[in-house]
């Protein structure tokens, strides 16, 4: 589904990404683990064209989207769920979720999708006429989860989803993970909670300073001596 | 004074605060989706009474139409302004972009000098709006109705768009943050077009009711009440759309009481607005709405 060549790009004189190159297939749970500052949240942001990639290609269902616009990869099922939440929180809740589905054009689907949101988060349905920087922030990442599902994604990029939700949520929002992805959707997840995101993926990337250096299944990565040590604090 | 003549100055402060509130808001609303002051807002709306006047002079318009384009036109023509000097320079230092802002405000009033001429025009005035109401003893300009009449509608309906619809959604949303409304498949420079295109229909709005009541037409006729409305725009709150109508409420009222209350005073009429600023900015700089949130970077 996506597949990225040989990516560099730049944070002004910074060489964040440094040529890296990698694939997600369809249908998959594929993950990206790494140090602080490895680059992964840069790697997102490129395939969404919210950083400008220097060199390198990205493809998207076999084509070229490394100059496309950011609204035409969202209309294609192309779905960001950022680091940091970012919902509007000026909005309500119900808002943020329409939002979401501001790029589809079956307004009827979109109302079922609603009703199926709030059942994934019965949160979100308690609080749904409440402005959203009203809530903790538990509940504005299930709402940033929320409304990218809204978006009806083909592929799902999703950036550290289970930050600062507590344990028996943050089981929750992977179970959700595994639902929507067996319901044909595609993920391309970083966490840093690398063991939990290995266990669910068919697939990972392990970035180290803009560079990937180690990939492979979900399980051999799991098992992998340098894995462990650095990143599962065996 | 008697009360005759307080209610006719309390229908003249209706009036002219619903045309300062309705200029206000273009200021509002660009500010809440840009961070920019649009310096060139009052040209804007000084654009409109000449659309008008050539309308109805060289193109034979019947009022009406003249109005109905001078509302579309001054409408394109505030977007033209955001694509030509602020869009270019989106990802420039703030600072940029305020300059550019001064220098559009100064190309459109000495274009109009150019252009329009620096004489004075006569805004034509439909008879229909020259009458005057008689009540017993009081007797208010028709003018004076139909302006807070027609600005109170055209709240109700901005109010709608805001709220209601998908597109005053996304234009909060992108007011919040650029970045995630992209991530929503939003347009985010189609929105801030139409943030400038419905700020600047109101500004005509204004335009056309201010030629109505104040018919005499030079091409810096908008900077005074640009400067007002801005100000209104400050005293409410500004980037709050219900703070620049109750600023300018607010700021018409005051205006026409202190001259009614204190002739003397007359003189400093312009000044009061700047000292009520300046208090403001002292005493309470997110205005009488706004919240005090810490400025997006
Ligand atoms: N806007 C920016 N300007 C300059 N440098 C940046 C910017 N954003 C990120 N960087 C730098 O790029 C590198 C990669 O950052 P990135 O956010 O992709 O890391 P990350 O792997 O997502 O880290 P984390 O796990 O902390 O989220 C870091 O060295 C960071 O300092
Ligand atoms: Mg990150």
């Amino acid at each position: 589904m996506i597949k990225i060549t040989d990516l560099h790009v730049y944070y002004g004189g910074i060489h964040a990404i440094k040529g890296i190159s990698l694939e997600v297939p369809k249908g998959k749970i594929v993950s990206l683990i790494g140090a602080n500052g490895a680059g992964k949240s840069t790697t997102l942001r490129a395939i969404m064209k919210l950083e400008k990639p220097k060199e390198g290609t990205i493809s998207y269902r076999d084509q070229d989207i490394t100059f496309e616009k950011t609204q035409k990869l969202v209309k294609n099922g192309l779905v960001l769920v950022p680091e940091g939440r970012r919902v509007f929180t000026n909005l309500t809740v119900e808002e943020n979720l329409i939002l979401g589905a501001y790029a589809r054009k079956d307004s009827d689907e979109v109302h079922k999708d609603l009703e199926w949101v709030y059942e994934l988060f019965p949160r979100l349905k308690e609080r749904r006429k409440q402005k959203a920087g009203t809530m903790s922030g538990g509940e504005q990442q299930m709402l940033a989860v929320g409304r990218a599902l809204m978006s009806k994604p083909e592929v799902l990029l999703m950036d550290e989803p289970s930050l600062g939700l507590a344990p028996l949520i943050v089981k929750d929002i992977f179970n959700i993970i595994r639902k929507i992805n067996s319901l044909g959707v595609t993920i391309l997840l970083i966490e840093q909670n690398a063991k939990v995101a290995l266990e669910i993926s068919d697939y990972g990337y392990v970035m180290e300073t803009g560079n990937i250096v180690l990939e492979g299944k979900g399980k051999d990565l799991l098992e992998d001596e340098n894995v462990k040590k650095a990143y599962l604090g065996a | 004074m008697s009360l005759e003549t307080f209610f006719q100055h309390l229908s003249n402060g209706l009036a002219l605060g619903s045309l300062y509130a309705l200029i206000a808001i273009g200021y509002t609303m660009v500010y809440g989706i840009l961070r920019l002051i649009n310096f060139a807002h009052g040209d804007i709306f000084m654009i409109s009474t000449y659309i008008v006047f050539y309308g109805v002079t060289m193109f034979l318009m019947p009022w009406w139409v003249a109005f109905v384009v001078a509302i579309l036109l001054t409408g394109i023509f505030g977007i033209l302004v955001e694509r030509v000097a602020y869009r270019p320079l989106r990802d420039s230092p703030r600072i940029s972009v305020m300059i550019s802002a001064i220098g559009a405000s100064f190309l459109i009033e000495n274009l109009a000098i150019v252009i329009f001429g620096g004489r004075p025009k006569a805004f034509p005035i439909p008879d229909y709006f020259n009458q005057v109401a008689h009540f017993n003893t009081i007797s208010i300009p028709f003018a004076n109705f139909f302006i807070p009449i027609v600005t109170l509608t055209s709240l109700v309906i901005l109010l709608f768009i805001v709220n209601k619809t998908k597109t005053g959604m996304a234009m909060r949303a992108v007011s919040k943050d650029y970045e995630a409304a992209r991530l929503m498949g939003i347009n985010v420079d189609n929105i801030i077009s139409i943030t400038f295109g419905i700020g600047s229909m109101l500004a005509a709005i204004g335009g056309i009711l201010w030629g109505i009541k104040y018919p005499n037409l030079i091409p810096l006729l908008g900077i005074m009440p640009g400067l007002k409305a801005f100000i209104a725009a400050v005293i409410g709150g500004i980037g709050d759309i219900k703070g620049a109508v109750i600023g300018g409420f607010l700021l018409g009222m005051s205006e026409i009481m202190i001259i009614a209350f204190l002739p003397s005073l007359t003189g400093y009429r312009d000044a009061f607005a700047f000292i009520l600023l300046i208090a403001i900015l002292l005493f309470k700089p997110s205005g009488l709405m706004g919240q005090n949130v810490t400025e997006k970077v």
